[in-house]
């Protein structure tokens, strides 16, 4: 009845919620605006990669590409400004205040609303991070619009709306949705999924500011302390460019290690798939796929795992795709570049020491010199 | 306290086929189950109120044979269930659904009183949005705290919860006040066998079946297909890759000698890889 069954295709045309009837109150948003979303100081990779989809967005709109800063007065937001220009923005918005030290969901959505409600952008585009979706889901509810989760594609439409396609069913559809009749129009999208543009040293561009008209006692919701992921344990999945990830074909949580041992001997970092998570063998942020992370490596070894669409649809970005696996009919093999038909516990010990092998001479020569 | 838990049925994905000419989803057949991310809020509910007394009512919109979703969630042990049901509801997307949701918790609070928490999970299999919690709060003026991952104390006297929430790289810690709307993150606890007092119980109870009208919504425009701005045009299949595998061949070779093929062959297609890993890796 809600988000599921909405999703079944359905005739385009004859639907009164279908036909573009923009009211006159939204007839003067304009422009692409993308959140940069700066946390403790650092700016999520996700946002360069929404400001290189933006930038074509507004290309094809012939508008301006704007990013928003929300954050604590300092350096941070001088920095996360330049890279925005950077990155193609052509200006920017700036909300300064204390109470946006640390992500909370009232300041910053009040911040953010009422930067839409002054400047009135057409499209409003936000990581799916933790951060992104708290505050993107405020967002569009305060201001009543339609918001599109976990976007892999968007494009600009003949008559101007965004179509924003996201999968559904897990990943055995997608579906291309639109916001016809509100502003502005709302998506999220995972980091990985879109390329991360060139850098360029462009020349600054317009900075805006804004006040938060908001004060610390007002906000109810403390931060009492954070604690960052201890380095050591800490998965960086979705940036690294190489991962090894092994699957159920591996038997038991031990031959983990046979995974784990190849990742540090090639210095890449090692995920898994679900059913290891369920397990309890592999913790949840090591997950990769749908309802996992999103990877875009260089070279990703896949060893045990079948391929499911929920883990394709978090691989296909990968450059190089390396299958080993018992069954030659294993979905994997369909989109993988290599494959190996073999078992891969015999097979990792093997692939680790042949890589050793031939990268140690290279990393010698690279300590002598 | 008074808890009350969104849960959503949803069809097992795991179990989806997709018609291979027509491209739209066969149904029949699959089985349904509550959300999975749904159970650690459940579970979370059902502790609180052992630990602190009260009631867990469990709301859900659906279809009447939603209702499957209350009985089992009965089973484990929630106190009462609300299914909201209406043709009026039908096409929601997450702005309808959190509309009709948030009006079915106030009238849920009119009738067996307010609650201290409203919880829902993380985010359902089939949307996947995470956008209906967040939905919720704002429409009920809650406080928000989502991708919670523990509850570390509840003071009922002071109304004050502190929670560790997941944020990118770390953990907050959070205080805020009753009332709030939690989304749990999964992994968090594990969902209780019910007990045998509880199924002689969920058997007893009755699921509350709500209309529109019966939660008090008299705005119909808010509902529906009417009430989403988002509207689904084209669902279509995502394209294959049209070249397999190329498969290395491992029959009557050592295994030293196919890893030794592989690795030629993967920085035969990336030879910048090569450099790469040698700087990184050898540790
Ligand atoms: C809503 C939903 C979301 C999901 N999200 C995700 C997700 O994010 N990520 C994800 O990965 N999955 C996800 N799944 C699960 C997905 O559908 C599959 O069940 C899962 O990916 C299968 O994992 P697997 O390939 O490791 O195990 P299996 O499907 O059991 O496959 C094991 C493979 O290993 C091979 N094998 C067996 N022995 C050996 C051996 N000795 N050497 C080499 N190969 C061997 C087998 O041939 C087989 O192909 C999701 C499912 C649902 C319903």
């Amino acid at each position: 009845m809600s988000t599921a069954n909405r999703e079944t295709p359905r005739p385009a045309a004859g639907r009164a919620g279908i036909k573009k009837e923009l009211p006159e109150r939204f007839k003067d948003y304009r422009h692409v605006w993308v959140f940069i979303e700066l946390e403790r100081g650092q700016v999520h990779p996700v946002s360069f990669e929404l400001l290189g989809e933006g930038r074509k967005l507004a290309d094809k709109l012939q508008v301006q590409l704007a990013g928003v800063v929300l954050g604590p007065p300092g350096e941070a937001i001088g920095s996360a400004v330049a890279e925005a220009f950077a990155y193609g923005a052509d200006l920017v918005y700036i909300v300064e205040a204390p109470l946006l030290a640390d992500y909370r969901n009232e300041p910053f959505t009040k911040a953010m609303t009422d930067l839409v409600d002054t400047h009135k952008p057409e499209i409003l585009l936000l990581g799916a991070t933790t951060l992104g979706r708290d505050l993107a889901g405020s967002v569009a509810t305060t201001l009543q619009t339609g918001l599109t989760a976990d976007c892999t594609e968007l494009d600009v439409d003949t008559d101007g709306s965004l179509a924003a396609t996201r999968p559904t069913f897990g990943g055995s559809l997608l579906c291309t949705i639109y916001t016809l009749n509100y502003r502005p129009q709302m998506a999220t999208v995972r980091p990985r999924v879109m390329p991360m543009p060139q850098r360029a040293d462009k020349p600054v561009g317009r900075v805006i500011r804004q006040k938060l008209s908001a004060a610390e006692d007002e906000i109810v919701t403390k931060v009492l302390g954070f604690l960052p992921d201890n380095q050591s344990a800490k998965a960086n999945l979705a940036y690294a460019d190489v991962v090894v990830a092994g699957g159920l074909g591996l038997g038991a949580a031990e031959n983990l290690q046979l995974v784990k041992n190849l990742a540090r001997a090639i210095g890449a970092e090692h995920g898994c798939s679900r059913p290891l998570v369920q397990k309890g063998w592999m913790p949840a942020d090591r997950q990769i796929g749908q309802t996992g992370k999103t990877i875009r490596p260089k070279l990703y070894i896949a060893a045990g795992i079948s391929g499911a669409i929920q883990h394709r649809v978090g691989v296909e970005g990968a450059d190089l795709i390396v299958a080993i696996n018992t069954d030659p009919n294993a979905p994997i093999f369909d989109f993988a570049h290599l494959g190996i038909v073999t078992d891969a516990i015999r097979f990792l010990p093997a692939l680790t020491e042949a890589f050793t092998r031939r990268l140690s001479p290279h990393s010698r020569d690279k300590l002598a010199s | 306290m008074h808890i009350v838990i969104c849960i959503k049925q949803v069809p097992d994905s795991a179990q989806i086929r997709v018609h291979p000419v027509t491209n739209t989803i066969m149904r029949q057949g699959v089985p349904t189950i509550i959300n999975p991310y749904d159970l650690f809020a459940l579970e979370e509910a059902l502790r609180l109120r052992d630990a602190y007394g009260g009631e867990v009512t469990v709301l859900t919109m659906g279809p009447p044979m939603a209702e499957d979703a209350l009985r089992k969630a009965l089973g484990y042990g929630a106190d009462r269930a609300v299914l909201l049901t209406d043709r009026y509801f039908a096409g929601s997307d997450t702005l309808a659904t959190s509309f009709a949701l948030s009006q079915a918790i106030a009238k849920v609070g009119e009738t067996f009183g307010t609650p201290d928490i409203v919880f829902t999970g993380k985010q359902t299999i089939d949307g996947d949005t995470a956008q209906v919690g967040p939905g919720i709060a704002k429409r009920l003026d809650l406080l928000q705290l989502t991708y919670v991952a523990k509850i570390a104390s509840v003071d009922l006297d002071a109304r004050e919860i502190k929670v560790e929430r997941r944020s990118e790289g770390g953990t907050q810690m959070l205080k805020s006040r009753l009332p709030c709307l939690i989304t749990m993150l999964e992994g968090t606890n594990e969902i209780r066998r019910g007990s045998l007092k509880d199924a002689l119980c969920a058997a007893r109870t009755r699921v509350l079946k709500w209309s529109a009208a019966d939660a008090g919504i008299e705005d119909l425009t808010k509902c529906g297909l009417r009430g989403s701005p988002t509207v689904v045009k084209r669902v279509f299949a995502p394209t294959a890759r049209a070249e397999k595998a190329v498969q290395i061949d491992t029959a009557e070779k050592i295994l030293r000698d196919i890893a030794d093929e592989l690795i030629a062959a993967i920085f035969t297609r990336q030879p910048a890889l090569e450099h790469e890993l040698a700087f990184n890796g050898g540790a």
